[in-house]
């Protein structure tokens, strides 16, 4: 049986009230809504992103579960120690990395891949909010291709960078994209990634309404036209088996993901049309992979 | 005596220290000299001697990383590096320490580059002084065994709850067969038990948050001094530890290991593999008449202040040598000398010597002719004189090339 909103609002999560998030932010709607799929025999390891804040300054926390947070560059490895030393204690829990897309895509990289690689048994969940936004908004490998930061003032001339396609490499075993603008898909991705063992890798859109320059009250509704003009397509790799999860029944325009939002204000309509292209580009390669029996 | 001898050297020997030790997660990266150490923990590990996860991850900063997510979980963790690997590791050295997790490293002492060099200097421990790792330098493969022993004793201490390196010069020790006693595993159980942390770890049932973020006016200077508090304390736990360790084993270590310097008017200072060629010095110019000693530095984290001082006290001249450098001031051990005989109304004359950097070959000889030129040195200096190094620079008159 799929779970529904009212078995959700029933379980126990991690997540406390008196977070120091921001309003709106996507980071704490997802680790909310995750945290109680997770369930209570859960371990974290976060390295330094939003989250090392959002927890609350000590002594004060607001996670209500045991929580490492590491050196940035570390997540992936102490994680993997974590595990290995369970296993070893023949104790059964589940040891979940909690990281934002600099501490995954650029810096933590190397432990990321070197962890995927050895099949390590834990679960590895990016939440991107396309920037450096702990630090106030500069850009990483995550970063798309337009959008404004403090670093990239005229806008990041590369695409982003392809982290859970680079892990499915790895033939790591379950490997997914979800999104706060679909609370059941990732429900039911993180549910499929509790019931597989060695590494998993949920690669998870995150809005960040100070760093996308939106109102915090449309976190949910910008995360869900990321997908719908493909611009964040969802899907999962089993196995090396791909397949789309959600099919907007019609695409919508790009330009209506990208101008509700501050960091994509500046951008031309040639520019637009090229990242659209570049968005419908991708998704054509996600309808071929669906049709493999295997991408790897 | 018990036990078993074998003809080992300092990597089997601390391969077999984490053996007997029953460490349960090892996280390894290679790099020469110390490879052998995680090769031959893998030989244990595939014959069945040994029962431990085995993470061949993917750079030193995360086998470090591992190591603390290992201990975090609430086992007794080990690795072992050297060189460019401990400077790698460096961050996340700093991050065990402050997390107070009891992790065993071995490092075999090798030169940093550039240019590469993988020979015994002690740069790359000299360099993690401030990390709040105790360190612990050998001279001996044995050293290298039983120190690892005594020191997970005495990191697992709940005063203490500190990690810690055992630092052993490359190829002198790494690389160099010794006969070492292993101890038998029931007498390392019983004077090694099980490692329950006795502060915290990763516990479902008991939810900690370690290490999120905090403000000036709350934890952090709190922390930071009960590192110190865990410093200060590894002292005496030392001194009962490695007098426990003589009860059941018959090998008694200090923090410091001083030779033949009661009635000596001339104090050899150094450490490691130096301090063995040193005692040759001794010997060597006390059958000449000269009433010279050597005081060995083992622990050099946390320093051991009070018995560096009562030794040297009495006598009238010291030779330092260092085998690593801080640069822009001088030989570190002899910064740390310095700094303990300050506060003595009559301090004897201090000469500082660097000397062997990149495994450049220093022999009782060359000690001896460092005492010779530290009798006629003036004293009260602030130099470190550089010994050993090519004609073309000793000719061309700087005044801190000997």
């Amino acid at each position: 049986m799929p779970l529904t909103v009212k078995d959700l609002m029933k379980m126990e999560g991690a997540y406390l009230p008196g977070s120091a998030a921001c309003p709106g932010c996507g980071l704490s709607l997802s680790f909310r809504i995750a945290s109680r799929v997770l369930g209570k025999n859960t371990v974290y390891v976060v390295p330094a992103c939003c989250f090392s804040v959002v927890q609350s300054p000590m002594p004060l926390t607001s996670i209500k579960a045991p929580l490492l947070n590491i050196a940035f560059a570390a997540a992936a490895a102490a994680a993997s120690g974590i595990k290995r030393a369970y296993e070893t204690l023949n104790k059964d829990i589940n040891v979940v990395v909690w990281a934002g897309d600099g501490g995954t895509a650029d810096i933590g990289l190397q432990a990321l891949s070197g962890a995927a690689e050895r099949n390590e048994n834990i679960i590895y969940v990016c939440y991107d909010n396309e920037a450096y936004m702990n630090t106030g908004i500069q850009r990483s490998g995550a970063t798309p291709r337009g959008a404004w930061t403090r670093t990239t003032l005229k806008g990041k001339e590369e695409p982003k960078k392809n982290v859970p396609m680079i892990v499915a490499a790895h033939k790591a075993p379950y490997v997914a994209t979800a999104s706060v603008g679909y609370p059941f898909d990732l429900i039911r991705k993180f549910e499929k990634a509790l019931s597989i063992k060695g590494f998993r890798y949920i690669h998870l859109l995150s809005p960040c309404p100070p760093g996308w320059g939106i109102d915090s009250s449309t976190t949910v509704e910008i995360a869900k036209l990321a997908t719908d003009t493909y611009f964040f397509p969802l899907y999962e790799v089993e196995n090396g088996k791909l397949r789309i999860t959600v099919k907007p029944p019609k695409r919508r325009p790009l330009k209506d993901y990208l101008s509700v939002q501050g960091r994509f204000r500046h951008l031309s309509d040639e520019e637009i049309e090229r990242m659209e292209k570049e968005a419908i580009n991708w998704w054509n390669h996600l309808l071929e992979m669906e049709k493999m029996e295997s991408i790897l | 005596m018990k036990g078993t001898w074998e003809l080992i050297n300092a990597n089997e020997a601390a391969a077999h220290a984490a053996r007997l030790a029953r460490v349960k997660v090892i996280p390894i990266y290679p790099i020469t000299p110390q490879t052998m150490i995680v090769e031959v923990i893998e030989e244990f590990i595939v014959k069945g001697m040994m029962n431990a996860e085995y993470m061949r991850v993917e750079s030193e900063h995360s086998a470090m990383a591992a190591a603390i997510g290992a201990s975090s979980a609430g086992v007794r963790t080990f690795t072992a590096t050297a060189s460019q690997g401990l400077l790698y590791m460096h961050e996340v050295l700093h991050w065990a320490a402050g997390s107070r997790l009891p992790i065993g490293m071995a490092v075999v002492n090798r030169a940093v580059g550039p240019p590469w060099n993988i020979h015994a200097d002690h740069q790359d421990a000299i360099s993690q002084r401030d990390t709040g790792w105790m360190e612990f330098f050998v001279s001996s493969s044995q050293e290298a065994l039983d120190s690892i022993l005594i020191m997970y004793k005495v990191a697992e201490n709940s005063k203490v709850l500190l990690p810690f390196m055992v630092c052993m010069d490359a190829f002198i020790l790494s690389h160099t067969h010794m006969p070492v006693n292993i101890p038998d595993q029931e007498d390392v159980d019983s004077f090694l038990p099980e490692y329950r942390p006795p502060h915290w770890s990763l516990d479902p049932d008991n939810p900690v948050d370690m290490g999120n973020l905090t403000m000036p006016e709350e934890e952090y200077m709190e922390m930071r001094w009960s590192i110190e508090r865990g410093m200060k304390n590894a002292r005496e736990v030392f001194r009962e530890t490695s007098d426990e360790f003589y009860r059941i084993f018959g090998r008694r270590y200090g923090m410091v290991h001083s030779y033949k310097v009661e009635d000596a008017e001339h104090i050899i200072v150094t450490s490691g593999t130096l301090a063995s060629e040193a005692e040759v010095a001794v010997d060597n110019m006390r059958r000449n008449g000269r009433k010279v000693g050597l005081l060995k530095i083992s622990l050099f984290r946390p320093f051991p202040q009070e018995e560096t001082r009562t030794i040297l006290s009495k006598a009238r001249t010291l030779t330092v040598i260092d085998r690593s450098y801080s640069f822009g001031y001088g030989g570190p051990l002899a910064m740390e000398i310095r700094s303990v005989l300050y506060d003595l109304d009559e301090r004897p004359k201090l000469v500082s010597y660097v000397a062997g950097l990149g495994g450049r070959d220093v022999t009782y000889k060359d000690i001896e002719k460092m005492v010779l030129h530290s009798e006629k040195e003036k004293g009260k200096r602030m130099v470190t004189y550089w010994y050993g190094l090519k004609e073309r620079i000793r000719s061309s008159g700087f005044e801190e090339v000997i």
